[in-house]
Formats: structure tokens, sequence, C-alpha cells
């Protein structure tokens, strides 16, 4: 009846992941008492569950990143901290079947559970206001990708609570991943968590590249937008080409661990080497993914306040869409030693070392947009400056081992792990923090606190470099990762300083909580009455902060790059139109969460193997989305007299309060 | 899927260029998917490249392909493709019998690609040559079952395509559902003209 | 009920869909008679089917999709020109690579 499932599944006699287990139910349980005891329930169901509106969905996006990065996070203080205690005889406290979980849920958690939902977040929130437009193309199907993003989390952490996670590695090779050598549910949590969260991630793809190419206000040529949209769009075309292939992959290894076919196995004619090849195919357009939005906040960060237009932009445009073509053309640097040999490994290092040479350009470019500008240090501006400092070591160690001979050394050691941890936390975690500072004012209408985004970035900073340059010259000393014991003693004491960066930088991220809660006490000092807090110079600062919910009660028309701070210099920024007209909307639909609802019933039903779940399941998908196809009547009119009476109230909001924030 | 495209038009244009905008936009959007589709099938057309002369000592291609049979079955595709481009003739005029009936010829010849690729796949099953006894296996099945897959979910909004039209006429939205529906079923029949090159027709060599 | 026609998409005549239908036989008839009768040498037979399915290909796009040069199409151009591009480097690639790593790794 159960499949798989069984009592056993509980993890009663791991005391540690009881702990977690409780942690969330009681959490949980919580935020639901709460919801309760403040009636919350249909203003949630009306406001946020059923939205389509990009801005809300943006939030809980961010909102769930922000939630899963604290997950991450005690999976990396787990691991830092057995570390510094298993050397010798001591063996720590987790023993290798448990850390075995806890690094791959590490890695699985953080690139897209914690690193994708912020980015995708972020390109949620400003790209159809940054080109002048009232949602996406598609705003049905940006919920369900929402939704089924929130699926692929929620999986992931019910393997705490059922059964167990992945042991295989955030990559999970074959044949470790196969039946044979993984018979439990932890590789099956793996799979269909990322199939259901890559299919939302597939959508936006398809959703934002229509939005941005055919969505722009007019006058917007494609060289007229913003950075961080041709930054957006790019992202979205790498989506597109490369998450089929990890669709493929993961889907011929759930066929070979459920129907019994060979695609990976070692017998019968099965090629392990085959995975290893279609996951990074997929895997390095992925960390492009990651890194090319985070390149656009630096740009708009920089250029807003340096008080200057961007340095180089055409340079930069074409460096990002060198990158985006490059990107599928190093894959094979992933796996040098598996044994391609010297002409292929040679083709894909050349090919890594050449990908290089556009993100130097862009580096040049945001110190040029720096130089003679009159660069205000805010919180925004410290993430971007220390992006800057590492983002670049991290490219440099990128590049050394681009180099397949000194790779052949450096491969699965500690350097590597240094490596990405510096581009991705330097590059993307930086890139995000500065995002959320620079673009809270515009969804929340008020800023957050300075003082504590400025300490939660020295901590971010300090116990970044404490944690992970021990890392790489641990990595020349030849200890490999995911190892949870170690003998050699000269290890131990670097061990001990990543330990402890790894401490600051969870006080860090202690300050930014306390941020977000000083910034909503405060929040009538701070707030934001213009909708411009920072001078900005892209259409979104044109709005209110908040934005009406249909963006742009008048859409503009759009005559150079930088629009707004051309608006604003001509005069055209204070325009109020002569006449309102009724907005054209869609309306809130709760068909987006049931097909998440029913996602979940179908995942956790193929994991555990309850057939008829499963079916139920996916019934459940398809019948809600044929029922949705009859719906005739899904969108609706703003009448012109209610946009006319909230663009006069935002007037007069505007008025009563101070001038720009300069 | 049925959201509303949104225009950047203003409400008091008319009616018609919104659509138009909201319309293209749609297709585009499909257009996009397809061309996302069409990266999935390149991944299993590599596997299958890859994988697909590992034969365990089990049986080839040769050996198990019937070419007459795959014949037959991409002609059932190939003129499902022409019928579906009669449909779509007929919908710019406006005819919306003419719409359904086309459609029916173009489900009933769909169904009988599925039907014959189905009765196939049973028969190398029962005589023992499954997806799991060999990796060329597993990838032959793979391959050929997704795309017949898709056509079967064609086949299915098909159904309800003749349904909504039935019961609302070729409003704009059906068109656009109609358009997309086109896009989706000439993409498939291109997808088997790599598989029957790709698989049958080199295998059977 | 109007008589739009949906934008975004060209639009075939009745002519355009019966050329590339008669076409599309022909280029479906010729590699399975060349495979079924064993008429050429192997290398010519691979060379000649793989030309006409590309050729099939196109055919199918020009008349059943009516992809062309138009400013309408563009954008679909563009796309369908990536996506083609990816699939040479993943299929391409693939080949490559695991036709070396099966060399080097002895994959029998």
């Amino acid at each position: 009846m159960l499949g798989k499932l069984s009592l056993s599944a509980l993890p009663l006699d791991i005391p540690i992941q009881m702990g977690a287990v409780l942690f969330m139910v009681l959490v949980g349980a919580a935020i639901l008492a709460a919801i309760t005891y403040k009636r919350k329930w249909k203003w949630l169901w009306k406001e946020w569950l059923t939205t389509v509106d990009h801005k809300k969905i943006g939030v809980m996006y961010i909102l769930v990143a922000f939630v899963m990065l604290l997950r991450g996070g005690v999976d990396a203080l787990m691991m830092r901290s057995q570390l510094a205690l298993s050397y010798g005889s001591n063996y720590g406290y987790l023993p290798p079947n448990h850390y075995d979980q806890v690094f791959s849920a590490h890695g699985v958690i953080m690139i897209f559970f914690m690193a994708m939902p912020f980015l995708i977040g972020l390109i949620n929130i400003a790209v159809p206001l940054q080109i002048g437009s009232r949602d996406v193309a598609f705003p049905f199907l940006n919920s369900i990708s929402f939704w089924l993003f929130v699926v692929g989390a929620v999986l992931v952490n019910l393997s705490l609570v059922f059964g167990e996670f992945a042991k295989t590695g955030w990559v999970a090779y074959p044949p470790l991943s196969e039946l044979r050598y993984s018979p439990g549910v932890g590789v099956d949590y793996y799979i269909w968590s990322l199939e259901i969260a890559g299919a939302g991630t597939l959508l936006t793809g398809i959703n934002f590249l229509v939005t941005i190419i055919k969505m722009r206000a007019p006058g917007m040529t494609l060289m007229k937008m913003p950075v961080f949209t041709w930054t957006a769009l790019c992202t979205n075309v790498l989506i597109i080409g490369a998450f089929p292939i990890l669709t493929v992959a993961l889907a011929l290894l759930a066929l070979d661990r459920y129907l019994g076919m060979h695609f990976f196995t070692n017998s019968l004619g099965g090629n392990a080497m085959m995975y290893v090849n279609l996951f990074w195919a997929w895997g390095h357009p992925e960390v492009y993914i990651l890194i090319l939005p985070a390149f656009g906040v630096f740009s708009e960060v920089l250029a807003t306040f340096s008080g200057k237009r961007l340095f180089g932009y055409t340079s930069m445009i074409y460096a990002t869409l060198a990158i985006t073509v490059l990107s599928f053309l190093v894959w094979l640097h992933h796996f040098f030693t598996m044994g391609s040999g010297a002409n292929v490994n040679a083709f894909f290092g050349i090919a890594t070392m050449i990908i290089a040479i556009p993100t130097g350009v862009k580096i040049f470019n945001w110190l040029f947009t720096i130089y003679r500008g009159r660069l205000k240090f805010t919180s925004a501006v410290m993430w971007t400056l220390g992006f800057l400092v590492t983002f670049t070591i991290g490219g440099m160690t990128g590049v050394m081992m681009a180099i397949p001979a000194a790779d052949f050394l450096l491969h699965n050691s500690l350097f590597l792990v240094a490596h990405f941890h510096t581009v991705i936390i330097g590059g993307v975690v930086f890139g995000v923090f500065a995002g959320l500072t620079y673009w809270f004012p515009k969804i929340f209408g008020f800023k957050l606190d300075e003082k504590f985004g400025k300490r939660a970035f020295w901590c971010w900073f300090i116990g970044f470099y404490l944690a992970f340059i021990p890392l790489y010259i641990l990595g020349f000393m030849g200890m490999t990762r995911r190892l949870n014991h170690y003998d050699n003693p000269a290890w131990h004491p670097l061990l001990l300083i990543a330990a402890a960066g790894a401490g600051v930088i969870a006080l860090g991220v202690l300050f930014q909580i306390i941020q977000v809660y000083v910034s909503v006490r405060k929040r009538h000092e701070n707030r934001d009455l213009t909708g411009d807090p920072w001078d900005g110079r892209t259409l979104e600062w044109s709005v209110a902060s908040p934005p009406p919910f249909y963006n742009f009660a008048e859409i503009p028309v759009v005559k150079d790059r930088d629009a707004y701070w051309e608006m604003k210099h001509n005069g055209a920024a204070q325009h109020k139109p002569s006449e309102y007209h009724k907005i054209h909307l869609p309306k809130n639909t709760g068909a987006g969460v049931i097909i998440g609802a029913f996602s979940l019933i179908l995942g956790f039903a193929l994991i555990w193997h309850i057939w008829w779940m499963a079916i139920v399941g996916l019934l459940g998908v398809i019948v809600t989305l044929i029922a949705r196809t009859f719906n005739y009547d899904a969108d609706y009119y703003v009448p012109a007299e209610e946009v006319k009476r909230i663009e006069d109230g935002h007037s007069q909001a505007m008025a009563g309060g101070v001038g720009h924030g300069r | 899927m049925a959201d509303e495209a949104l225009s950047n038009y203003p409400a008091h244009a008319a009616g018609h260029d919104e659509h138009h905008d909201a319309a293209s936009t749609k297709v585009f959007g499909f257009w996009i998917y397809i061309m996302s589709d069409c990266i999935l099938f390149a991944t299993l057309f590599a596997t299958y490249a890859v994988v697909g002369r590992n034969y365990a000592g089990g049986p080839t291609g040769a050996m198990l392909f019937h070419l007459p049979g795959v014949l037959i079955e991409t002609f059932c595709l190939l003129i499902s493709s022409f019928t579906y481009g009669l449909a779509m003739l007929a919908m710019n005029k406006g005819a919306k019998n003419l719409v359904l009936g086309w459609l029916g010829v173009t489900f009933v010849l769909g169904a009988s690609f599925v039907g014959l690729e189905v009765n196939e796949f049973y028969h190398l099953i029962i005589e023992g040559h499954g997806p799991g006894h060999s990796a060329f296996l597993s990838a032959f099945f793979t391959l050929v079952s997704t795309h017949g897959l898709h056509v079967s979910i064609g086949l299915l909004w098909m159904a309800i395509m003749a349904a909504q039209v039935a019961s609302r006429g070729l409003n704009p939205t059906n068109r656009t559902r109609l358009m997309n529906l086109s896009l989706f079923w000439h993409f498939l029949d291109i997808v088997w003209i790599c598989v029957f090159t790709f698989v049958y027709l080199m295998g059977a060599m | 009920m109007s008589n739009e026609h949906v934008a975004g998409a060209s639009h075939g005549s009745q002519r355009s869909y019966v050329i590339g239908f008669l076409l599309a036989v022909v280029l479906t008839v010729i590699p399975f008679a060349v495979v079924m009768t064993s008429a050429m040498p192997r290398s010519a037979i691979v060379i000649t089917i793989v030309a006409f399915a590309v050729v099939q290909i196109v055919v199918h796009l020009v008349f059943f999709l009516h992809m062309n040069g138009s400013s309408e199409q563009r954008w679909n151009v563009v796309a369908f020109a990536y996506a083609i591009l990816i699939l040479a480097i993943v299929v391409g690639g693939s080949v490559w690579i695991m036709y070396h790593l099966n060399y080097n790794m002895m994959v029998h």
C-alpha cells in the first residue's frame, strides 16, 4: 500500500537528525498557528499563494531561498565542525554515512534551492520593471515555476524526516548512484526534487526570454536595455539550452534505477562516463546561469552609486554574449582526469582559459566605471567591492585548473572546493546581497539598515577568507574533498581556522537577520517616498515604492540607455498622463499551487515506490492543467478611475516626502 | 497553457492589436519551448549515439527492426502533418467544421502511429528484447518512446482542442492554441525524421 | 467568429503544404528504398540518408512551419539557429569525448 515507506523511515535512532526534524516540525507548527491565530489564511491564499504578480513571486522566491541558505549553512557548519574535531583518534560526531548526506545536501541546496531562487527572485522583481512592462509574458507559468521550485525544496527537506538523502555528492555519479550501490531512497529524493524544480526553472527561462524579447517598452531597443536585463536575457538563454540536458541525464539515471535499464550501469553495455559527460554539459552552463545575473547587479549598483553611466556598455554586452556562447564549450574541464586524453583535454583547457577573457573585460569596465566617479560606500557597494577582489582571486584559481596538467593534481582536492566557493560566494552570494539591498526599498517601500548591512558584509568577507584560504593551502597539501576524518597533523590547524571562518560567516548571517528586524522597526524613518531612493538610472525607479500592482499607469516611451536618468534630466520624469486608461491584467489563480501540491504527491510517491499515489499525483497535475485551459475568463481590466486614484495617492505621498535620496 | 500573455499596448487601442500582440507572444513562447525540447531530444540522440552499439551480446538493430513497418508509421505521421496543415488553412478561413474534420483525420493517423509503435514495442518485449537487456535497447526504447509520448500528449491536446473549438468556436484563444499545436505537431514529425534515419535506417544496415 | 489570423507565425497556402508533402514523401521513400535494397556501398548509403534527412527537415521547416527570412520570423530563426548550435555541440562534443574516453579507458 505504501511502497517502501514504513515507520523505519523515521530517523528515530539518529539524534542529530531527530533534532532537525523536531526543529522543522516546531517551527512549521508555530507558523501555522500564528497564521491561524491572526486569521490570515484567506489573505495568504488571495494575496500570496495564488498570485501571478511577478513582484510577489520574486519576494516568495527570495524568502524560501533565505530559509534554504540557513539550512545549507547549517550543513556547512556541521562539516567544518566535524573536520575541526575528527583528527587522528578522534572521529568526530558525524559518521561517514551521515556526513556523506550532509555534503550532498549542502551542495544540492546551495546551488538549486539557495542561489538559483535568489537570482530568479531578483530577476522576477526587477526585469519587468526595468523594461517598462506590467508583468512577464506568462504570469500563470511564472506561478507554476515558483511552486515547482518549492516542491523541490520541500522534497529535499522531507528526506530528513523520511528516509535519507543521497550519499553521492551533489553530482550523483553512477555507478555509486545506481541502484546496486545506492539501494535506498536517497538518490531518488535527489532525482525527483531536481527534476521537478528543474522543470520550473526551464519554464522560467522560457518566460523571461519571451518577456525581454517581446515586452519591452516602445523605444527600448536591445542596446538600450539595462545591463541587468541583458544578463537576465543571457541567463535565460543558458537555462533553455542547458536544463533539458540535466532533465535527460537524471531521467536516464531514474530509468536505470526504476526500470532496470542500462544507461550508466557497469554491466550490459552501460557507460557511467556518459552520465558525467551529460551532467557537466548542463553543469558548466549552470555556473554561468548563476554568475551572469550577479554580474548584472554589480553593473547596476556601480553605475548608480558612482553617479556615472556604466563604462563600456557595448563591450559589457558583447562580453556577456561571448560568455554565453563559450559556456557551452568548456564542460569537459570538470572531468579532465576521467581519461579523454591530451587532445580533448587541450581543446577544453584552452577554451576554459579563453572564457576568462570576457570576464576580465567586465572587471575592467567596472573599475573604469568607478574611476572618476564619486563612489558612495553604501553596503550595496561594499558587497560589490568585496566581489571585485574575491571573484578575481577565484577566477584566477579557476584558470590555473584550466591547465589539464595542473588539474590532474588539484581535481577533487580542497583547492577545487576553495575555488568554486570563492567564485560562488564572492560572485553569486555577494551579488545577491548587493541586489537585495539595492532593490529592497523598491519592493517594500523602505531601505534596509545600513549599519547592520555593513556589519554583515564584513563578517561575510572576513569569514569567507578565514574559511577558504586554508582550503586552498590544504588542497596543495593533498587533502581531498568529502573527507570526514584525516590523520595528517599538518592539516589540523588549518581546518580549525576554516571552522572559525564558518562561524564568522554565521555571525554575518545573524547580522542580516537582525538587519531585517531593525529595518522593519525603523521603517518609517527609512521610508522611500519618492520611488527613487538612490537617484537611480533605470525605469524601475520611476514608479512608486512599492510599485502599484500594475507597475506603470502609462507605459513609458524610452529614448536612451539609462532611460529614467534621461527622463529625469529632460524633465519628462515628473510628467503625469493627461488621462488614464483601463489596464489589462491576469487574475490570480490557485492552479499553480494546486499543481505544486500534486507534484509533491507525485514526487514523494515516486521516491517511495507508492505507485497508486504517483498516479494520483500525475493525474492531478494533468487534470488541473486541462481544467485551467477551459477557463477562458482568466483576466480582467483595472478601471481607469482606480488607476487614477492610485496614481494620485502616490503623487500626494511623494509631494509630502523629501527629495531624491542623494 | 491557458494564461493571458500581457500586452503593453494601451487598452484603448483596438482590441485587435492587443490580441495580435498577445497571440504572437504566446506563439513565440511556444516556439522557444520547442527549442528546449529540441535540446532534450538532442541529448537522447547523443546518448543513443554513444551507447547505441553496446549490444551486450544481444541482438542488433538489424536483427530487430522491421523497416516496412517503420515506413508505414512514417507515412502515418507525415500524412498527419499534411492534414494538420489543412486544418490550419481551414482555421484561417474561419471554417470551424472543416477544422474539426481535419483534426479528426489527423488524430486517427497520429493514433495509428502510436498504435503501431506500441505494437512494435510489445513484440520486442515479449520476445525478450526489452529495454533492460542492453544499453542499446535502453537507448532505443527511451529515445523512440519519448517521441511517442510527445505524440500521445499531442493527441490528448488535439482531442481537447476539438472539444474547445466545437463548443466555443474559433475564438482568438483557440486559434493561438491551434497554432501552438501546429508547431508541436510539425516539430514531432521533424524529430521522427531524425529517428527513422539515425535509429532505424542506420541501425538496419 | 472573426477572420483574424494569428500573428507571430506565417501562413501557408494550400500549394505550399502540397508541395512540401510531396517533397517529403519522395525524401522518405528514397532513403528507405536505398537501405532496404542495399543498392549502394555502405558509406554511400549513410551519406545519402543523412543528406535526405537534412533536406527533408528543411522542407518541413519551410513548407509546414513557414520559416523564412521575413522580419516577422526573425526571432524564430535566431532561436532555431541557437538550438541547432547547442545540439551540434552537445551531440558532436559528446560523441567526440566519449569516443576518446572509451578508447583510453578500454570500454568494450
